[in-house]
């Protein structure tokens, strides 16, 4: 009757995993605040139609309008709507953001956890590329990347970003499974004979998983600032409707100095924003991760002492 | 005389140390030689740096021999299989499942992220294939019960079981496979004091009801005297004295065993007041030239303790390695 | 010379507060060795850091005082306490290898204490860092040393020498021996003892094997969840425990000598402090409760001298007495 009892119970895991998500989210400020934002960018990168009724591209309005009920944001010095280019663009940045966030962090879990399993030679190579990596200036080589593949469409941004940006998450992923190594239950696994490739896929990933989320905050946000930047400085495709090539419109124009500063704010304050969002959601992890950090509330007197009467009954 | 079922003959372990050019070796275990028999607990003591860790792993099959030995009997009829020779995946399983460990630290043994059933029903997966599904949950509860935990615990995580009943949870893992030998390294000795007790009783159930022979590593040796039957103390990564334990305790023969049986705190027995004249140190072994490694110590050193290790030889009903007790006279080092 | 009085210590969590330490006093004479001992979540650490006012928030002190030679720490601020710190009371922690700085020589880790508490003159320095290593028997080339080139033993030791670089009054130890093996554990409590002897300092000692005090404190203060189970001369408490806790915990402890019985311990574990039980917070694993144990909360009792949180000591339950415990 308890074994029955205990079989479905277990088929019940991620309702429960689920559940305490939402409450961690739902109790921390960041967290809410990050999620909000964060939910707000990628409803708007999934329906752009819904929230702007004109096409990005469309040239036909007058140039230089500033902001009305027509034009949320007004117009761009070729004619465009503002307020379109910058909803439609959400959905080129989220894509990069998340595609590298993904497969950086992909590449930084195998190469790191794989150097602190594997140890020795393999360790060596493994960090030696990493470090190399690591150290070259990352902006220059995206330039000289960018500029041989004669100014990327978004995926040669994707590639090239997620290519050169691993690096950084892989090599704490690594220490944090050289401490995990000795860790008394993953001797109990290898005691009781269990095959490498288990350990490092079953026991150790999920207990990195706080880690491996916070590499790909990390991952998104660095892609976030740097797609955006190689687009600004034109080694994007500056016909792709974007955040960055936003910007770079709007330097070209000399938006600010013509008083169409609206160009060059609305998508820079995007930009800080999805990278704030990311930022809080990480800070929010390590908060949730890790109670030392949590910041101490003060509660009301009348809410305490009616506590402790609970307490004491 | 029953076959031992498990035997350790001029075991050693060594390791490199200093750089990659260096050619010093710590010695951590140097020819050591014990027997482990059926249905009985054998406490290993020593300080730390003694061995004690290093041979647990040795027998755990964690590192392997630098020179000698492992003996381990899989039936009635078999005098020992070396452990070198079991190299296949089957071999080395049915291995783990005969000796399995449980670790010493409660907080840090079981995989935090996992229910607490994980391990066992992993256990039995391993060792265990003949079992159903149905049958290794049937199992992993039944085992649960055996260490004094009720079945519905399998569903709790581990950060919602406290110290103690984290350790028997490492003991039901250990019972999972077909445990005939159980590796214990110092599986008490992070516990608070209230709670060693019912651990303690439990290994000694494990023996009577089960069968089970226990190896009990501690530098506790009023708790090795609680459980064990038999008390092998180590220094310096060899085998100072081995015995039965009342014996041993009662008459030591070695000066270690001597120093360490008075320094054991025992607040019914008055402040014994020899142990106050050592303030020495174990050894790091490096490099070990021939002689006893207890000589700097010891306060009844002869010359030839300088110049000549001595052997584990049989004094009575009880074994020592010193050559002062060998030589048939008394030892009275940390005795008052 | 140190008077606590009602020291109680909150944790402020984000449900509610949680009381670590509940209503503690107790006064400690020149020279005095107080032994507090308990198992883990009893609070005797708390209650050590609340002493020293190194508590650090979450926890902070909720009421009560600790007067130290006539003035009040709480409430002290940092600057205050400093002249306080190191040259009248001095701490040494649980384990050595955490306390001291790994980067830096023992010799500079206590220079750095004795610029830091007025010394400055270089020879000054020189010759009380070698005065105090001889002390713990430690040999003077060591100031050179580096925490991690010295032995377990060693380091504790070199860290109640540097308790003692300015004479204090008062030395409170955390467990300063729950690291080393037995042989180093014995030898440095009498190393303890003597120093204690020849220079004449107070100490406080936070540990949870009772064995090791007992033949070194003068007085015993068993903790339970928070609050002061029993508290009276060592070998009186050790001979004669009247709370069943303590008399649970002593019989917990296999002996080496003697015949081999076979023992209990106590069943269940302490309760977690967020959730207290009414009444005695002991009564649910307690052996011989019964009917108001879990109503009445009891008050701490003078029983010939020793102090007893129970209900089978305070006056109206003086007839439940009779039955043997």
């Amino acid at each position: 009757m308890a074994l029955q009892a205990t079989v479905e119970a277990r088929r019940l895991p991620t309702n429960q995993a689920l559940n305490r998500i939402g409450r961690a989210v739902r109790s921390n400020r960041k967290a809410t605040a990050g999620t909000v934002l964060l939910g707000i960018f990628i409803l708007v990168a999934l329906f752009p139609g819904v929230i702007a009724h004109d096409s990005p591209t469309l040239d036909v309005y007058q140039p230089h309008l500033g902001l009305s009920s027509a034009h949320l944001l007004g117009t761009t010095a070729y004619g465009q709507d503002m307020w379109a280019q910058l909803v439609w663009g959400t959905r080129n940045v989220m894509i990069i953001a998340f595609t590298v966030g993904l497969a950086a962090t992909a590449i930084a879990v195998l190469v790191g956890i794989a150097a602190a399993y594997l140890g020795g030679l393999w360790d060596g190579s493994l960090s030696v590329i990493t470090d190399v990596l690591l150290v070259i200036p990352l902006f220059p080589l995206l330039i000289v990347i960018a500029g041989y593949a004669h100014g990327g469409s978004t995926l040669v941004l994707i590639v090239v970003i997620t290519a050169t940006s691993w690096s950084y998450t892989a090599r704490q992923l690594r220490a944090q499974a050289l401490t995990l190594r000795s860790r008394d239950f993953l001797e109990a696994a290898r005691v009781r004979g269990e095959r490498k490739i288990y350990i490092i896929v079953v026991e150790v990933i999920p207990t990195m998983t706080s880690l491996i989320v916070a590499s790909f905050l990390t991952n998104a946000l660095y892609a976030v600032l740097f797609a955006s930047s190689l687009q600004f400085i034109g080694l994007g495709d500056p016909n792709t409707v974007s955040w960055g090539t936003m910007l770079y419109w709007a330097q070209n124009n000399a938006a600010l100095q013509t008083g169409a500063a609206m160009w060059a704010l609305a998508p820079g304050a995007c930009i800080a924003a999805l990278g704030a969002a990311f930022a809080l959601l990480n800070y929010a992890f390590d908060e949730i991760g890790n109670p030392a950090l949590r910041p101490v509330r003060r509660r009301s007197l009348k809410q305490r002492s009616v506590q402790q009467g609970e307490n004491r009954a | 005389m029953t076959t031992p079922l498990l035997r350790a003959e001029h075991l050693s372990r060594h390791f490199k140390i200093g750089g990659a050019l260096s050619k010093r070796t710590l010695h951590a275990v140097d020819d050591v030689n014990f027997q482990i028999g059926q249905r009985e607990i054998v406490a290993l003591a020593g300080e730390s740096g003694s061995g004690k860790s290093t041979i647990a792993r040795l027998l755990a099959r964690v590192y392997q021999p630098t020179s000698g030995e492992v003996y381990f009997s899989q039936g009635e009829e078999d005098p020992g299989t070396p452990l070198s020779a079991m190299r296949s995946r089957r071999a080395r399983l049915r291995y783990a499942s005969e000796v399995p460990m449980v670790f010493q630290d409660p907080f840090a043994s079981i995989n935090p992220v996992f229910r607490v059933s994980h391990g066992v029903l992993r256990s039995l997966k391993l060792h265990r294939p003949d079992l159903s599904a149905r049958e290794r949950e049937a199992e992993a509860a039944r085992v649960f019960e055996v260490v004094g935990l009720d079945a519905a615990m399998l569903e709790r995580y581990p950060h919602e079981l406290s110290g103690g009943q984290r350790q028997r949870v490492g003991f039901a893992q250990a019972l999972a496979g077909r445990a005939r030998l159980i590796l214990a390294d110092e599986p008490v000795s992070m516990l608070d004091v209230s709670i060693r007790i019912g651990l303690l009783n439990l290994m000694a159930s494990l023996r009577d009801t089960m069968g089970v022979s226990i190896l009990y590593i501690t530098h506790d040796i009023a708790s090795a005297r609680y459980v064990a039957d038999r008390l092998i103390v180590m220094y310096a990564g060899q085998i100072a004295e081995s015995g039965p334990i009342e014996e041993v305790l009662a008459d030591p023969r070695h000066p270690y065993t001597q120093l360490l049986v008075s320094a054991v705190p025992d607040p019914r027995a008055p402040l014994s007041v020899s142990a106050e004249a050592d303030q020495g140190e174990p050894p790091k072994v490096i490099d070990p030239t021939p002689g006893c490694r207890f000589r700097f110590r010891c306060p009844i050193a002869i010359d030839k303790c300088g110049n000549v290790t001595p052997e584990l030889t049989l004094v009575g009903a009880r074994e020592v390695a010193c050559h002062v007790a060998q030589s048939g006279a008394e030892v009275k080092a940390f005795t008052s | 010379m140190l008077e606590v009085s009602g020291l109680s210590v909150d944790y402020v969590l984000p449900r509610a507060d949680v009381r670590a330490v509940d209503n503690v006093s107790f006064t400690l004479d020149r020279g005095e060795f107080l032994g507090i001992v308990g198992e883990s979540g009893c609070g005797k650490s708390t209650l050590l850091f609340a002493i020293a006012q190194l508590l650090a928030p979450p926890a902070r002190i909720a009421a009560g005082s600790v007067t130290f030679k006539g003035t009040n720490l709480v409430g002290m601020t940092d600057g205050q306490l400093s002249a306080v710190r190191w040259r009248d009371m001095s701490v040494v922690m649980q384990s050595a290898m955490n306390a001291l700085n790994p980067v830096k020589s023992i010799g500079a880790q206590y220079r750095d204490v004795m610029r830091a508490h007025g010394k400055t003159s270089r020879d000054e320095i020189g010759t009380r860092s070698a005065e105090v290593l001889r002390m713990v028997g430690i040999d003077q080339a060591h100031l050179r040393s580096f925490p991690h080139q010295l032995s377990g033993g060693m380091r504790q030791r070199a860290m109640i020498a540097m308790a003692l670089l300015f004479t204090p009054d008062l030395v409170i130890m955390d467990e300063p021996t729950s690291a080393l093996d037995v042989v180093a554990q014995r030898s440095l409590m009498v190393q303890i003892k003597e120093l204690q002897r020849t220079l004449g300092f107070a100490i406080i000692f936070v540990t949870h094997d009772m064995s090791l005090v007992s033949h070194f404190s003068d007085r015993l203060m068993v903790m339970y969840a928070g609050q002061v189970a029993e508290f009276g001369a060592t070998r009186r408490v050790f001979d004669e425990p009247l709370h069943p806790y303590t008399k649970g915990l002593l019989e917990a402890f296999p002996s080496i000598r003697g015949p081999r019985v076979p023992l209990k311990g106590i069943p269940g574990s302490p309760p977690d402090l967020s959730v207290i039980p009414t009444g005695c917070r002991f009564h649910l694993r307690c052996p011989v409760a019964y009917e108001p144990c879990n109503q009445v909360a009891p008050e701490l009792a003078d029983q010939e001298g020793t102090l007893v949180r129970c209900l089978r000591y305070t006056q109206d339950h003086s007839e439940e007495r009779s039955v043997a415990l």
